[in-house]
C-alpha cells in the first residue's frame, strides 16, 4: 500500500499535473461564473483536450474544473441574480437578497468556504467508503450487477425528476441508442442501416458534447431575456466573518454535506438536486425559517456545502461499479474507458495507485479552491462582462473540432448536432436528460449482465433472486418503481395513514 | 418550442413499432432463449406503453394545452436567425470542411454566427480569423488532429 501511495503522490505532484490543475481551475472558475455554461459543459468541453493527456492529469483536469465551476456558479447568482450553473439555482434568490442588503461579501464568502468544506467532506466519504464497497463488490456476479444497474437506472428516473413517465421515456431512448452497433453479446449489428460508421455504435463523447454544450449554445441563441445588470460595484474581503458562520452553523454544514454526498452517490441525481433538497431541508429544520428568502445566510451555508459534496459523492458508484452518480461522472466514465482505466472493483486491487491519486486530486482541488476562488471573485466583474455573443460561437467551433478530434470523423459531428437539438427539444418539454445519459452509459452493461445471467441460469428467471444480495437489490428496485403507485392508491383511498 | 404531449406520444409509438418491426428480422442464437432481438424488443415495448400514455394524456388536455406553442423567439427575427445559424453552421462545417479546408470553413461559421448574434461585421470577421488560426494551431500543431486543408493544401504549413 505504501508503495502505491508513494507512486500516487509522485503522479499527482508531478509539475505537469499541477500545471494542468491550475489551468483547469481557472477554466472551471470561468465556465462556472458565466451564466449559461454549466459544470457538466465544462467537463464535456474538456474531453477532447484530456484525450491527449495521460490518465492522471486528465482526471485532475476534470476533478478541479468541476469543483471550481460548482463554486463559481454562485458568483453570478449573487451579483446578477442568474445562477452560473444549475447547482446554484436553489439559493440564487437568497444570495441576491443578501447582495441587496449590502452583504454580497458574506454570501460569496459563504459560498466559497462552505463549498470547499462540503467538497472535503464528500472526499472523506469517498476515501473511506469506496475501498470498502469495492471489497464487497468483488464478490458480485452478473446477477448482482444486473440488479445494481437496474437500481441505478431506476433511481435516475425517480429521483432526478418529478415526472417519472418522462424520465422513463428518456431512459428508454438512451438504452435504445446504446443498442446501436456490434457491441452486444451476440455481436450482431443492430440498427446500423448498413452504415459502417454506426457498426461501432453511437459515440458517447460526441453525444455528450451535443447534449451538454450544443444544447446550451442553442438555448443562448433563442434566449429573449434582456441582459441582467450588475448589482454591486465592489466586493470587499470575503473571508471576514466566515469562521463565525462555521461556529454558528456546524449542524447545517454537516447535514448539508451528508445529504449532498448521499444524493451525489445516487445515480442520476447530482449537485443541482442536492442543492435544492438541502436548501429545503435547511428551511424546514431552521430555528428561524421566516428569514429564508430575505437574505439569510443559513440556507446558503447548507446547500453551498451540499452541491460540492455531491460532486465527490458521485464518484463513489462511478469508481466502484462503473455506475455514474451524475451527468459529470457519466462523462468521466467515458474518459476512463478511453484511458483503459475501466471502472469497477478490480481498479482498486490491480491499480490502487490510480485510486489514491484520484483521492489526492480531490483533496488538492478543494483546498486550492479557496485562494483561486478569492481571485475569481476579485475579477468577477470582468468575467461577467465577457461578451457572450462572441463566446458562444467560439464554444460552438470548439465543440465541432473537439468532437472531430476524438475519431477524426465528421459523422460524429453530425451525431453531436443531432444530440444537441434533441436534448434542447426534450428539455424544453420537461423531459429530463439525466436518465438518457445513464441509459446510454449503462445500456451495454445492463444487457450484458442480463444475457450472461440468463445463460448461466439456463433461462430460469428465479435464479435472479436466489442469491441474497441480488434478491435485496431486486426488492429495493421494485419498491422504488411501486412506491409512487402505492402512494397514489393510498391517497385515493382516503387520508394517508399516520406516519407515512 | 413546446409540443403537446400527444405529439411526443405519437412519435414514441411510431418509434417503438418501427423498432419492433426491425428486430423481428434478427437471428436467434441456437440453443439459447435470448438473442440480440430481446433487449431492443423490451425497450420498444416500454416506448410503446409510454407513448400510448402520453398520447392519451395529451389528447385529454388538448383543450388547455396547444399542439405547438412556439417560444417568443420564433416571432423575433434576430433570434430566429441566430437559431438557424447555429444549426446551419454545423451542417455547413460537416458538408464543406473537407473541400474548403478547416481554416476557411471555421472562419465562415464563426463570422456568420457572431454576426447573427449582433457582433459588428468588422469585429466578427477579425475575431473569426484570429480564433480559427488559434484553434487550428492548438489542435493541428499541438494535438496533431488531422484537420483538413482543402483548397488551401498547396499553402499548408
Amino acid at each position: 500500500m505504501s508503495a502505491a501511495l508513494a507512486q500516487a503522490f509522485s503522479m499527482v505532484f508531478d509539475p505537469y499535473t499541477l500545471m494542468v490543475m491550475v489551468i483547469a481551475s481557472l477554466y472551471g472558475l470561468f465556465v462556472g461564473a458565466v451564466p449559461g455554461l454549466s459544470a457538466t459543459m465544462a467537463v464535456a468541453l474538456l474531453v477532447p483536450v484530456t484525450f491527449f493527456m495521460a490518465p492522471i492529469p486528465a482526471i485532475a483536469a476534470m476533478v478541479t474544473a468541476t469543483a471550481m465551476a460548482i463554486f463559481s456558479g454562485d458568483i453570478p447568482g449573487c451579483l446578477l441574480r442568474i445562477p452560473g450553473t444549475p447547482a446554484s439555482a436553489a439559493y440564487t434568490d437568497e444570495a441576491f437578497a443578501m447582495t441587496r442588503k449590502g452583504e454580497a461579501e458574506v454570501a460569496l464568502g459563504a459560498g466559497l468556504v462552505f463549498s470547499a468544506v462540503g467538497g472535503l467532506f464528500g472526499t472523506a466519504v469517498l476515501i473511506l467508503a469506496s475501498p470498502a464497497l469495492a471489497d464487497f463488490a468483488l464478490h458480485f456476479s452478473s446477477f448482482e450487477y444486473f440488479w445494481l444497474v437496474l437500481l441505478g437506472l431506476t433511481c435516475a428516473v425517480f429521483i432526478s425528476s418529478d415526472r417519472p413517465l418522462k424520465g422513463v421515456v428518456t431512459l428508454m431512448l438512451g438504452l435504445l441508442v446504446a443498442c446501436v452497433g456490434l457491441g452486444n453479446p451476440a455481436g450482431f449489428p443492430r440498427f446500423t442501416f448498413g452504415n459502417t460508421e454506426m457498426t461501432g455504435g453511437i459515440g458517447m463523447i460526441p453525444m455528450m458534447i451535443g447534449m451538454f454544450a450544443i444544447s446550451e449554445v442553442v438555448r443562448y441563441a433563442v434566449d429573449t431575456l434582456p441582459p441582467a445588470e450588475l448589482a454591486v460595484e465592489k466586493v470587499g474581503s470575503v473571508l471576514k466573518g466566515q469562521w463565525a458562520l462555521a461556529k454558528k452553523y456546524p449542524v447545517q454544514i454537516l447535514r448539508g454535506s451528508s445529504l449532498g454526498t448521499l444524493v451525489g452517490a445516487l445515480p442520476g441525481a447530482g449537485a443541482d438536486i442536492a442543492a435544492w433538497m438541502s436548501y429545503a431541508m435547511s428551511k424546514k429544520f431552521s430555528k428561524e425559517p421566516e428569514k429564508f428568502g430575505t437574505g439569510h445566510v443559513e440556507g446558503i451555508v447548507e446547500s453551498g456545502s451540499a452541491n460540492n459534496s455531491a460532486l465527490a459523492g458521485a464518484w463513489i458508484p462511478a469508481l466502484v461499479f462503473g455506475i455514474p452518480g451524475d451527468s459529470i461522472t457519466a462523462i468521466v466514465i467515458g474518459v476512463l474507458y478511453m484511458k483503459n482505466l475501466n471502472p469497477g472493483p478490480t481498479l482498486f486491487t490491480t491499480n490502487p495507485q490510480n485510486i489514491y491519486a484520484v483521492f489526492m486530486l480531490f483533496v488538492i482541488a478543494n483546498i486550492i479552491m479557496i485562494p483561486l476562488g478569492i481571485l475569481c471573485i476579485k475579477v468577477a466583474k470582468r468575467i461577467l462582462r465577457v461578451p457572450r455573443n462572441v463566446l458562444m460561437p467560439l464554444i460552438l467551433l470548439f465543440c465541432i473540432v473537439g468532437t472531430f478530434a476524438i475519431n477524426n470523423s465528421l459523422f460524429d459531428v453530425g451525431v453531436m448536432l443531432a444530440a444537441g437539438v434533441v436534448a434542447y427539444l426534450l428539455e424544453e418539454n420537461g423531459f429530463p436528460t439525466a436518465p438518457a445519459i445513464l441509459g446510454v452509459v449503462l445500456g451495454g452493461m445492463l444487457e450484458e449482465n442480463f444475457i450472461t445471467s440468463m445463460i448461466k441460469s439456463d433461462g430460469n428467471l428465479m435464479s435472479f433472486v436466489t442469491r441474497p444480495i441480488a434478491a435485496s437489490l431486486a426488492v429495493v428496485s421494485v419498491l422504488v418503481w411501486v412506491a409512487p403507485l402505492l402512494r397514489r392508491l393510498l391517497r385515493s383511498r382516503g387520508p394517508a395513514p399516520v406516519g407515512s | 418550442m413546446k409540443l403537446n404531449d400527444a405529439i411526443f406520444g405519437l412519435l414514441l409509438l411510431v418509434l417503438g413499432i418501427a423498432v419492433l418491426a426491425i428486430v423481428q428480422g434478427y437471428p436467434k442464437i441456437p440453443g439459447q432463449q435470448v438473442g440480440p432481438a430481446l433487449f431492443p424488443g423490451l425497450i420498444a415495448v416500454a416506448l410503446c406503453v409510454c407513448g400510448a400514455i402520453l398520447l392519451v394524456r395529451g389528447w385529454r388536455d388538448r383543450a388547455s394545452v396547444p399542439w405547438i406553442q412556439a417560444g417568443p423567439w420564433i416571432r423575433s427575427p434576430s433570434h430566429l436567425l441566430a437559431f438557424c445559424t447555429v444549426i446551419a453552421g454545423v451542417v455547413f462545417y460537416i458538408l464543406a470542411s473537407e473541400k474548403l479546408g478547416f481554416l476557411i470553413t471555421s472562419t465562415v461559421v464563426l463570422a456568420a454566427l457572431m454576426w447573427a448574434l449582433r457582433v459588428s461585421p468588422g469585429r466578427s470577421v477579425l475575431i473569426a480569423v484570429v480564433a480559427s488560426l488559434a484553434i487550428h494551431f492548438a489542435f493541428y500543431k499541438l494535438l496533431r488532429v488531422p484537420l483538413p486543408w482543402g483548397v488551401l493544401t498547396p499553402y499548408a504549413w
